[in-house]
């Protein structure tokens, strides 16, 4: 087991010969970025508006609701799918961004990512 | 027609449905077993994973707990439907690109060690057999309730029904059958709650009901406050559940133990690619969202309905409080059962449901003669099934909602049967004790410990353990704390090793055990709870079934400072983690 390898000696593209495309590193920083900014979202619907500050948010009042109380029993469920599908659009555009990327290396260096 | 024949018939249907599926959709291989072939489209997929996730007490109780605790019950509503914001993000998409058939192999295989997939499957073991007897029990309660069979008899034909579909097709059985199932249970759960909207607000959409005014112009929520506080009672928009410190923690315990359960996430394994895996968890929590929503506007409509059943006109005067003889029939049909027990503590042959311990209200209701609050017992869980009678609603809608109620406990059974037969058979022996049997020794011995799995389920159903109420804490704390937190390192930790995770692990399920058995006794024995269940003893306010997030914090903690004492993972595993980060090159 000769597991000591740094992390920089690990083989891996770190730059695309393309130019252009899109590195394993790069995809995988927008990954992150783009879940965090949406646990942004779903932390302040849910445990902000909904526990932390409920009872500033209750002094609104959404139909015959307290919006604190709205929040905390029907509104986080509503912002959580949507949440969800806007994950789907952006995670399939990303997707679509770097196989373009990954499918002209293929054709640059004729030996292809073995995946799926 | 009376309702016990409605429910024979319509509960009949269903069964019949549920087994014509089993037949059609029987599975020949290991990969139709465990991963339903692993070609189910995101929305079907999305379709079984709610009524794989809804059990009975979503179902059952949920709205009747939410009933009487009023806003604190939303960590319930926002804990079980956010879980699946995490685990479309940050646990479903992996898992699939790696592409294997259980939860413990991933363990396995990403911390390259036998001990962590052992550690899984106990982990794995314990939280699924909690669970599923819990759904054992609710078959067995709704077969005897209302099909006046026995309590014994409805569980052997319970059992029977899932061992048809779950030993003969696997995940493919499964599925499919949980599609139905999920058609069943959310019409039987929306059909009343529309019913109750609209004659209590004018307004059939429940959620829309919610917001609504009630007859007399005042907002629906408003009026359950000024009703429920003038007996003493809470009020229902701001009854914080102990505390905002408790809340907090309370809900992001049930979102990882969401996240972190292993029959929900091989769910996502049987989706053909990783983008399919993202849209299906989306598709889960619409189908989730559906039921989630309405639970409330139920939860807050029979509140109001079951108070005034009670308290008929104004607070105080003798003529309202309904009198006992004359109370609904729906009433005494649950009186038979004991779930709903009245003492007629002043003599005066009427109904006083207040809160006598509040001290203040107490005393202004002895002044009307009351002598305490009469309903002795009023158990939380006949809210739902209780709800049609209240609403006066038809005898086919009752017996729909006791089909309802079997088809959310069924089909979350056959899934943790399905988790665990999976794990038997797949981890302890192809993956540690015989990696030398073939697919078809493999494919028989699933179908044996599936077996072995309902027999057990049905033994607890049979004797149900003193400790059934009490072990939600244990499975959701054991998910939350263990599964979760060792999966998230093992996908976005790549130096994450072999001794941080196993040590996390260990400690993080260490903690959590520790904390539920000495509030709630060991093992759930009452008398061994060396600190007793004193609120004053608790860890800043946190609640037994709320510390999984703690537990959780603690497996992080160990598992870093650990890794950080030994080797990095070889090679390949961090290769294998770089692989699960991409998506696939070549879909289709």
């Amino acid at each position: 087991m000769n597991d000591q390898k740094s992390e920089s000696e690990i083989p891996e593209d770190s730059s695309s010969p393309l130019g252009s495309g899109m590195t394993k590193q790069e995809y995988w920083k927008k990954n992150i970025t783009c879940v965090l900014s949406l646990l942004v979202v779903w932390f302040v619907v849910s445990y902000g508006c909904g526990i932390l500050f409920v009872e500033q948010m209750n002094k609104i009042s959404i139909g015959g609701a307290q919006f604190g109380f709205w929040m905390a029993q029907q509104g986080s469920i509503y912002v959580f799918v949507v949440l969800i599908f806007v994950y789907v659009r952006l995670m399939n555009r990303l997707d679509r961004e770097f196989t373009s990327t990954c499918q002209n290396e293929e054709k640059v260096q004729t030996e292809g990512e073995d995946q799926s | 027609m009376e309702v016990k024949y409605w429910t024979y018939l319509i509960v009949g249907f269903t069964f019949a449905v549920y087994i014509g599926i089993a037949i059609w959709s029987k599975a020949k291989s290991t990969k139709e077993f465990y991963v339903a072939g692993g070609n189910i489209s995101p929305i079907a997929n999305g379709m079984a994973t709610a009524a794989d996730w809804m059990s009975a007490a979503s179902f059952i109780s949920m709205a009747g707990l939410i009933a009487f605790s009023g806003y604190g019950g939303s960590v319930f509503l926002m804990g079980w439907t956010g879980g699946y914001v995490l685990l479309a993000f940050l646990v479903a998409p992996y898992l699939r690109k790696y592409g294997k058939f259980t939860v413990p192999e991933f363990i396995g295989e990403r911390f390259y060690s036998k001990t962590a997939r052992l550690v899984a499957v106990l982990c794995l073991i314990v939280v699924s057999v909690t669970y599923v007897i819990g759904q054992m029990k609710g078959v067995g309660v709704a077969f005897s309730r209302f099909l006046e069979t026995d309590y014994n008899t409805g569980l052997f034909i319970g059992m029977g029904i899932v061992f048809f579909y779950a030993v003969l097709g696997g995940m493919k059985g499964i599925t499919y059958t949980q599609i139905a199932q999920y058609v069943v249970l959310i019409f039987a759960y929306t059909v009343p709650a529309i019913f109750i909207s609209l004659e209590l607000t004018g307004n059939p959409i429940p959620q829309l009901g919610l917001i609504g005014n009630v007859s007399d112009g005042t907002p629906l929520l408003q009026k359950l406050d000024t009703v429920i506080t003038e007996l003493g009672f809470g009020k229902y928009t701001n009854n914080v559940m102990g505390s905002k410190l408790n809340m907090f923690a309370y809900t992001l315990s049930l979102m990882i133990g969401t996240a972190g359960l292993p029959h929900v996430i091989i769910r996502f394994f049987t989706v053909k690619k990783v983008s399919d895996a993202r849209l299906s968890a989306g598709w889960a929590l619409i189908f989730i969202a559906i039921l989630y929503t309405t639970a409330p506007a139920v939860a807050a409509m029979a509140r109001l309905k079951f108070t005034k059943t009670i308290q008929v006109d104004k607070v105080g005067e003798v003529s309202g409080n309904i009198k006992y003889e004359k109370r609904p029939e729906w009433f005494k049909n649950w009186e038979k059962t004991g779930l709903l027990q009245h003492e007629d503590k002043n003599g005066d042959g009427r109904i006083q449901y207040y809160n006598d311990a509040d001290k203040s209200f107490a005393s202004v209701a002895s002044e009307y003669g009351w002598k305490g609050n009469e309903m002795t017992k009023i158990d939380k869980d006949i809210m739902v099934l209780a709800n049609p009678e209240i609403a006066k609603l038809p005898g086919w809608v009752v017996a729909l909602v006791v089909a309802g109620g079997l088809a959310a406990a069924l089909s979350t059974a056959a899934g943790l049967l399905l988790a665990i037969s999976s794990s038997i058979s797949h981890d302890l022996l192809k993956g540690i004790f015989r990696p030398q049997i073939t697919e078809k020794q493999e494919l028989n011995a699933s179908r044996i410990s599936m077996v072995g799995a309902i027999l057990l389920a049905g033994y607890f159903g049979l004797n149900p353990p003193d400790f059934a109420a009490g072990t939600v804490a244990i499975a959701f704390g054991l998910a939350a704390s263990s599964i979760f937190p060792v999966l998230m390192m093992g996908i976005f930790v790549k130096r994450m090793n072999r001794e941080g995770a196993i040590a996390g692990m260990i400690a993080g399920l260490g903690v959590t055990l520790l904390y539920v058995f000495q509030h709630k006794g060991i093992m759930f024995i009452p008398g061994t709870s060396y600190m007793g269940g004193m609120e004053e003893n608790w860890f800043f306010g946190i609640t037994p079934n709320a510390f999984g997030a703690v537990g959780a914090i603690v497996n992080f903690a160990v598992a870093f400072i650990v890794s950080k004492m030994a080797k990095d993972p070889p090679e390949e595993v961090q290769k294998l983690v770089e692989d699960i980060r991409l998506p696939q090159i070549n879909e289709n």
